[in-house]
């Protein structure tokens, strides 16, 4: 009997893994049975009674397991993704500018983490992922913003909130979203390097999270969205762990900032080579690992579908890492450490639109291109027109955003992720190449508000704090200038 | 009393200090430095981008000799520094008015 009754629940198990549940909060209510009924009648009613308050509870059980996996992964993929700000994008970056800056831009990564939780806590939360508000009786900003419903966090909590994670606690699905909203302005720091002052990033970047990310997020994730690909948007883009909200937002963000700064002094005659590779290296190691809980962690379960996002994200990686390496073999005759590492991180980028909707040869191919063409932004096209993007946060997330974004349309499949609905065709492989044009819409919709939003807030911070240090301050570096400390006192 | 600075290889380095301990010279001051005379650098490539390193890697060694030992020590570091390419760095030798000892202020070339 109990042998029978441990098959059954394993077949629940495996029956009602793959599909979210919503959290049981009550019993359903037992029959009664009509007391005219014969005595053995009776019994039978009452073992029917019985075995459905058992099926009852061991469906409860079961979705409190699934419950109970879920949120043990969105946790562990929160801390990841904080992982890739800090200390991976801040090590990968602070390797790449020269010693008297290297402060400064870690301290940059680290004062969003401080800073966007606040923000975050206090309205990004509500902005991005609230419902939208009604203004005037009449308009709805659903489609592009949310409202206020959230400020100060309230009403996230221990409760799912079944529109984005039916099977975590809202406030797992709100922590785990902070992280993205932390590390897609660190990553415009890598084009401002060691010209922007300090005051002028905090004060920009701010703005930037408020006027860019959150309405961007919002009509990608949030609900009501326009470009919400599986709560029914209007342009319905596939992105499922922000090739669009993070990567084009933020890349397309940074040549704007390259393109409004100027270059460095000195740039591009004198050489201005990474101080230690030996901290990117560590920072890239860092991003690989954390953006499993980047990609696979978009799936906002412990399940399958987090399975294959994984994979997705590794094997996309690997083929650009090689892919980005082949090409500086054939151009330059050796393969360098620095260009395998940005490699896999631009196949990084590429993959996230990209990571639920594709199988893993798909994601082989989507590596292979991003490694490529992101090597030819960074070689070529940047030499070509001049702008000193320093760490090269267009060429890699700009252009492998953009490029995973449009590869997304043409790789996914419903095989791999039904996010339309069991048996529609998702993208060109089933042979619905009309997804390769909303993800257009959705690109072009990313580059536009990155490129508005970017340029006006740049005039604003311009006209209040200033954006750019003075020369003296740039030729003694930021680290004493802007923080007044060294990176290193190897003499102390 | 005779000032000898040498700036050498720095693969060379460890051989000249092994041949400068075995003709009893102990006294010296070692600094990693960077520079060329005629040796052209290496390139490196960033982003692209090629860069010529000009300045290398030396090393500087720095000795004040009393005048009787001078010549000796140029021969061993002759010997035991030159590989024959260019790079192999230079000596150079100039006049040393005094030299005084901190520990117990003996001058002259009893403080060497």
């Amino acid at each position: 009997m109990k042998h029978a009754a441990w098959k059954c629940s394993l077949l629940l198990v495996f029956a009602l893994s793959p599909v979210p549940l919503p959290a049981r909060q009550t019993a359903p209510p037992s029959a009664t049975p009509s007391s005219t009924v014969s005595t053995s009648s009776n019994t039978a009613a009452e073992i029917s009674n019985a075995t459905n308050e058992k099926l009852a509870q061991l469906e409860q059980r079961v979705a409190a397991a699934q419950s109970s996996a879920d949120n043990a992964w969105m946790l562990v993929s929160a801390a990841l993704v904080l992982m890739m700000t800090g200390p991976g994008l801040a090590l990968f970056y602070g390797g790449l500018v020269r010693r008297k800056n290297t402060l400064a831009i870690m301290m940059q990564s680290f004062a969003l983490m401080a800073l966007i939780t606040v923000l975050w806590a206090v309205i990004g939360y509500s902005l991005c992922f609230g419902s939208g508000m009604v203004i005037g009786d009449r308009f709805d900003t659903g489609s592009v913003i949310g409202g206020f419903e959230h400020a100060f966090l309230r009403g996230v909590g221990a409760e799912p909130n079944p529109d984005y994670a039916g099977t975590i606690p809202q406030s797992t699905f709100m922590i785990y979203q902070l992280m993205f909203a932390i590390i897609t302005p660190a990553l415009i720091t890598g084009a401002t390097a060691e010209r922007m002052k300090f005051s002028g990033t905090v004060l920009f970047l701010t703005l930037w999270f408020l006027i860019v990310y959150a309405p961007l997020a919002h009509m990608v994730w949030g609900k009501g969205g326009m470009l919400n690909a599986s709560l029914g948007g209007k342009f319905p883009t596939l992105d499922f762990a922000g090739g669009t909200v993070v990567h084009i937002s933020s890349g397309v963000s940074a040549l704007v900032c390259a393109l409004y700064l100027g270059k460095r002094t000195g740039y591009p005659r004198q050489p201005m080579t990474p101080h230690s590779l030996v901290l990117s290296f560590i920072g890239a190691c860092l991003l690989w690992v954390g953006w499993f809980g980047f990609n696979a962690g978009s799936a906002l379960a412990s399940s399958p579908l987090a399975t294959s996002a994984f994979v997705a994200t590794h094997f996309g990686a690997a083929a650009a890492a090689l892919s980005w390496s082949a090409a500086e073999w054939i151009r330059n005759g050796r393969a360098s450490a620095l260009g395998a590492i940005s490699g896999a991180v631009a196949g990084l980028v590429a993959i996230t639109p990209a990571a639920g909707f594709v199988g893993p040869m798909s994601a082989l191919a989507i590596g292979l291109f991003a490694g490529a063409l992101c090597y030819w932004m960074v070689i070529k096209v940047k030499a070509l027109f001049g702008y000193d993007d320093a760490l090269d946060a267009f060429g890699v997330h700009g252009a492998g955003g953009t490029i995973g974004a449009l590869l997304t349309g043409v790789f996914a499949q419903q095989a791999i992720n039904p996010i339309f609905g069991s048996g529609k065709a998702v993208g060109g492989l089933d042979g619905h190449w009309g997804q390769v044009g909303n993800q257009l819409v959705g690109v072009l919709l990313a580059w536009a508000i990155a490129l508005v939003g970017t340029f006006v807030l740049l005039k604003i911070v311009d006209w209040t704090t200033g954006l750019r240090v003075s020369e003296e301050q740039e030729i003694e570096g930021l680290d004493i200038t802007q923080h007044g400390e060294e990176a290193y006192n190897l003499e102390s | 009393m005779m000032k000898l600075e040498a700036i050498i290889q720095p693969s060379r380095f460890e051989s000249v200090k092994d041949a400068l301990h075995e003709i009893g010279i102990e006294g010296m001051t070692v600094t990693e430095v960077r520079g060329h005379g005629r040796q052209k650098g290496h390139t490196e490539v960033y982003r692209g981008r090629e860069y010529t390193v000009d300045l290398l890697p030396k090393i500087k060694l720095e000795m004040v000799l009393p005048d009787t030992l001078v010549n000796r020590v140029v021969d061993t570091i002759l010997k035991s520094a030159k590989t024959g390419k260019i790079g192999d760095g230079k000596i150079f030798l100039s006049r040393v008015e005094e030299a005084i000892r901190i520990r117990n202020d003996e001058r002259g070339e009893n403080a060497l």
